[in-house]
């Protein structure tokens, strides 16, 4: 049989269906991997020995009506599980515990996953690189000291180096699909509503989506079917019908229509994403699909108002690291002075940057002139996608307008960072659902993603068409395993 | 009458030298909701529980919590808005109020700023001069904060985070208070309002009404607003009556001084009897107010608002109108009996109980007179009151009908107290009942004028002050029991 940590999450379930190998075994095969790839610093926190025993729980009393039974599974550490340290990658909550488990971690358990332990990622998932966590740098298996992406950067390392079958991320601008198209796997962002916000670690709560990441689509169609709920613990939740994703799942897509947007054609974008969006264009004709010029012309001001809208939520969110309940407190003349000295040595430069900008644009005389006016743009560009869904079922775009890059290439230049986040971030401000899936490579050979972008709700659309490109496309990443001595 | 004012019974004006000022009084209220739990969790809202055990993950504000709105709380307020004869809106929003502080977990509190759930309405008061009509501005909900204890340790300051999140409702009023009466008229006409609506039990000593005070003056008959100043969060009527009178004065002073009154926040000193100030306008905080992303817009229906207006019970004007003309009672008696919906209740059960030979008169005069005196006394509430409207009702029948003279029914209603004790088993057991037998009262004169024949004389010769001496006579020797229209009559017969 070949290595186990290879396999699809659906071929896990079909061979533990079948009996042919145990949860047991597959843990131990994920948790051996895991412990030779240290190097990828993919990890937070494990929870490996746990693990171990619950999958023997699993293998004495199995459960194979479950939709991941016995199924060992890494999780982003922006989602709270209970009694297992959850820190959002950042100081601040470095030692924080949880007494209780988010609604989209608590499908996964109840389906019969198993935590395996908690990703890395950017402090508070602000960041499209990884190197803002107070955990330190995450490598990208595809190359040494490339970045994996961000914010879901330990999340996209850990799936491409198959330290888990498959894993979730959190997605408020990119999170997901910039590190998906960064490590050559598959990242799709629901529509806001479909994953419950409950438990999750908030960073801008008109725009936090969690959403499913594995190796292939369909992996994708089958954790998304286990994550979306309806939860009335979050008032933004939506009560709509959702399908059985894995099982609705088609290729065909004949007929479909798919709109291009030239808006999404921006200046200084190389030639090889160009070219990779061209070829994803071919494939789409391939698989039956119907190509239509579209315009989304409030496009370019997508990315000033995100950077606007979310920091001003993110300003209020993390108001509440404060000190006085849990996390970090540092010791202060008053409760001033405590205040300041636990959040100037609890929160890192890049998170510190964002709560300056959220406050500055909610303060009055300025709240007009930016927190409002951005509300104003974002639903402009929620009603440019109205618009362009009369005339088609989804949209096609590269995912993010260049492969990744070396760590520190850009860390010090945060508006360099933030344009990572261009082609994905009208997707969050809009609520829609998109996915990125692998498409190609650059001129290193490193992957490169195209998003597929769908009607609210309609993920089954956005699935089906990124199901029957990827059998065109068919990508394959190439790792060597270069961090294991 | 050119030239002369009426002087209104509730009118205050202050004068200086040759200028009278009128004080402009507007009061934002807190009103803590009834309500089992909180506006965004399940924590209970119980009064007095040790400290930090009513507290959810929501509450203390847990990293991934989430707020969910208290339908109930959200009909609460809908209710009171019917109260005040207010607009309800169809949709309001939830805002952050953005500040750092200990007792506030979320770094900020949940509330409503541009779309408060009510808008404008209206509150009558009933002034010694008559009615008034003070404005609302409008109604919103909001979370309340924690308390930050700092007198139990020596150098730490703790909190308590029970009341964090304990649903309030602002009410703002418009500045159409002038006087430190009307503010006391005017808070206890919305405690009435919400006591009546079950949606505020307006204890004022465990906090669930206090109050930002909205201070400014103005030369009496100028239309112009002065600048004021707020006096925050003062928790009893007397005590902002106080703060008005010492902050009006205060800047009277300063206007005649020839100088500018700073709009300012303002804390009143309990002990000193004076308002302090807090922080000035340039020092206020900037709230950074914004529409609160983890909660949709509130959407209430017509249909839900007219749900709620149909369980709206009959409201203290409303009662008062009934009563005065159902019962024929005056006004003055009305609007006694009305204020407070327990008082109401336990005047209407008297009413039902005395049947139909009921006394009006004497009913209220009992309750206003002996049994508030007894409440008065023993610092309680009506609703605990030791005697029950049903026996209150069987002592005055028993007056009504001559069983009983009213000075012997004050002996048994002091009985009655231990026990509310049946007044009809008290006139049997202890004999009371009147002699209301003429033969009988007839020998008891007989004897009394023949013990004393000269005073007899006297009175015949002209002394009427003496026929008081032999009714007095004729009680003692019955005991008090006999009938005193009979003992008259009797004794105008047989002097």
């Amino acid at each position: 049989m070949t290595d186990i940590t290879s396999l699809s999450l659906f071929e896990l379930i079909k061979n533990i269906k079948e009996k042919k190998i145990s949860s047991n075994e597959v843990a131990k095969s994920f948790i051996d991997r895991s412990e030779k790839s240290k190097k990828l610093n993919a990890y937070v926190t494990e929870n490996f020995e746990n693990c171990l025993k619950l999958s023997k729980d699993f293998d004495n009393k199995p459960n194979f009506d479950l939709k991941l039974p016995g199924i060992p599974i890494a999780v982003k550490d922006l989602f709270c599980t209970n009694e297992v340290r959850t820190t959002a990658g950042s100081n601040i909550l470095n030692n924080f515990v949880p007494s209780y488990e988010s609604t989209v971690t608590q499908n996964i358990w109840n389906e019969g996953g198993i935590l395996l332990g908690k990703l890395n990622c950017d402090e508070f998932a602000m960041g499209s690189s990884n190197e803002t966590s107070f955990f330190g740098n995450v490598q990208n298996p595809i190359a040494k000291d490339l970045v994996p992406g961000g914010s879901s950067g330990g999340s996209s390392s850990a799936l491409a180096a198959n330290l888990t079958p498959v894993t979730i991320g959190t997605d408020t601008g990119g999170s997901i699909r910039q590190p998906a198209s960064f490590t050559g796997t598959v990242g799709l962002k629901p529509t806001y509503g479909s994953c419950s916000r409950y438990g999750i670690v908030a960073f801008a709560s008109s725009l936090d989506q969690a959403g499913p990441m594995s190796k292939d689509v369909k992996d994708s169609s089958i954790l998304l079917e286990v994550i979306s709920s309806f939860d009335e613990k979050d008032s933004t939740s939506i009560d709509f019908k959702r399908n059985n994703y894995s099982s609705d799942l088609t290729k065909n897509i004949k007929g479909i229509k798919i709109g291009i947007p030239k808006e999404y054609r921006v200046d200084g974008m190389p030639g090889e994403i160009e070219s990779l969006w061209k070829k994803g264009i071919e494939y789409a004709k391939d698989c039956g699909a119907e190509i239509i010029d579209i315009s989304l012309p409030h496009t370019s001001y997508a990315l000033p108002t995100y950077y606007i809208v979310a920091p001003a939520e993110a300003s209020s969110n993390l108001a509440r690291y404060d000190g006085v309940k849990y996390g970090l407190r540092s010791s202060g003349e008053s409760l001033i002075d405590m205040y300041e000295k636990t959040r100037s040595e609890g929160f890192g430069e890049e998170v510190k940057r964002r709560i300056m900008i959220g406050t500055y644009v909610l303060s009055s005389g300025y709240y007009d002139a930016y927190y409002l006016k951005a509300q104003k743009v974002r639903q402009l560009i929620k009603q440019d996608f109205d618009q362009a869904y009369n005339k088609v079922d989804a949209i096609l775009t590269p995912s993010t307008p260049s492969s990744a890059f070396k760590i520190g290439e850009k860390s010090n230049d945060p508006v360099s960072m933030y344009l990572n986040d261009i082609f994905t971030v009208p997707v969050n401000l809009a609520g829609l659902p998109g996915i990125s899936i692998p498409a190609g490579t650059d001129k290193n050979n490193y992957p490169l993603g195209l998003q597929i972008i769908g009607k609210p709700f309609d993920e089954q659309t956005v699935l089906n068409i990124a199901y029957s490109m990827e059998e065109k496309i068919n990508y394959k990443n190439n790792i060597t395993d270069w961090w294991m001595e | 009458m050119d030239g002369i004012m009426s002087k209104n019974n509730s009118e205050y004006l202050i004068e200086r030298n040759d200028n009278v000022y009128e004080v402009v009084i507007g009061l934002e209220v807190h009103a803590q909701v009834t309500s089992n739990s909180k506006l965004f969790s399940s924590s209970s809202t119980k009064f007095g529980a040790e400290p930090n055990t009513q507290v959810s993950l929501v509450d203390a504000a847990f990293p991934g919590m989430l707020p969910v709105i208290n339908e109930y709380c959200v009909k609460q307020a809908i209710k009171t808005g019917i109260g005040l004869k207010a607009k309800i809106n169809n949709k309001s929003v939830f805002d952050r109020k953005n500040y750092f502080y200990a007792d506030l977990p979320q770094g900020y509190q949940i509330s409503q700023y541009k779309y408060p759930i009510v808008g404008e309405g209206n509150v009558i008061l009933d002034m010694p001069e008559g009615q008034k009509q003070v404005g609302i501005e409008r109604l919103h909900l909001e979370q309340d904060a924690g308390k930050s204890i700092h007198d139990v340790d020596p150098s730490n300051t703790l909190v308590d985070l029970n009341r964090s999140g304990v649903a309030l409702m602002e009410i703002v009023s418009k500045p159409d208070l002038r006087s430190p009466d009307e503010v006391n008229a005017y808070i206890k006409k919305l405690r009435s309002i919400m006591r009546y609506l079950g949606t505020c039990d307006g204890n004022m000593q465990e906090g669930s009404l206090r109050a930002d005070v909205n201070v400014s003056v103005r030369i009496k008959g100028s239309t112009d607003l002065g600048t004021r100043c707020e006096i925050k969060n003062v928790n009893s009527i007397k005590f902002m009556q106080m703060a008005i009178i010492y902050e009006a004065n205060r800047q009277v002073d300063l206007l005649e001084e020839g100088e500018e009154i700073d709009q300012e926040t303002r804390l009143f000193d309990t002990k000193k009897n004076e308002t302090r100030s807090m922080r000035s306008k340039e020092d206020a905080h900037d709230y950074r107010y914004f529409p609160d992303p983890d909660l949709l817009p509130l959407e209430i229906t017509d249909k839900f608002i007219d749900q709620l207006k149909s369980e709206i019970p009959e409201l203290p004007d409303e009662k008062k109108k009934r009563f005065i003309d159902e019962f024929k009672i005056s006004p003055y008696e009305a609007t006694i009996l009305v204020s407070d919906i327990e008082t109401a209740k336990y005047f209407e059960e008297v009413v039902a109980k005395m049947g139909k030979n009921r006394d009006m008169k004497l009913a209220v005069n009992w309750i206003t007179g002996e049994l508030f005196a007894v409440l008065n006394n023993k610092n309680i509430e009506i609703a605990q009151s030791p005697i029950s409207a049903k026996n209150l009702a069987k002592l005055i029948n028993l007056i009504k009908n001559g069983t009983i003279s009213g000075k012997i029914a004050k002996t048994i209603f002091e009985l009655m107290l231990d026990g509310d004790i049946d007044p009809q088993i008290i006139v049997e057991e202890k004999g009371l009942k009147q002699q209301s037998d003429p033969k009988a009262l007839e020998a008891l004169i007989d004897k009394i004028i023949n013990d004393n024949r000269e005073k007899a004389i006297e009175y015949k010769q002209g002394k009427e002050k003496l026929f008081g001496f032999f009714v007095g006579q004729a009680m003692k020797a019955s005991g008090g029991k006999a009938n005193p229209k009979l003992i008259n009559e009797i004794l105008k017969k047989k002097l």
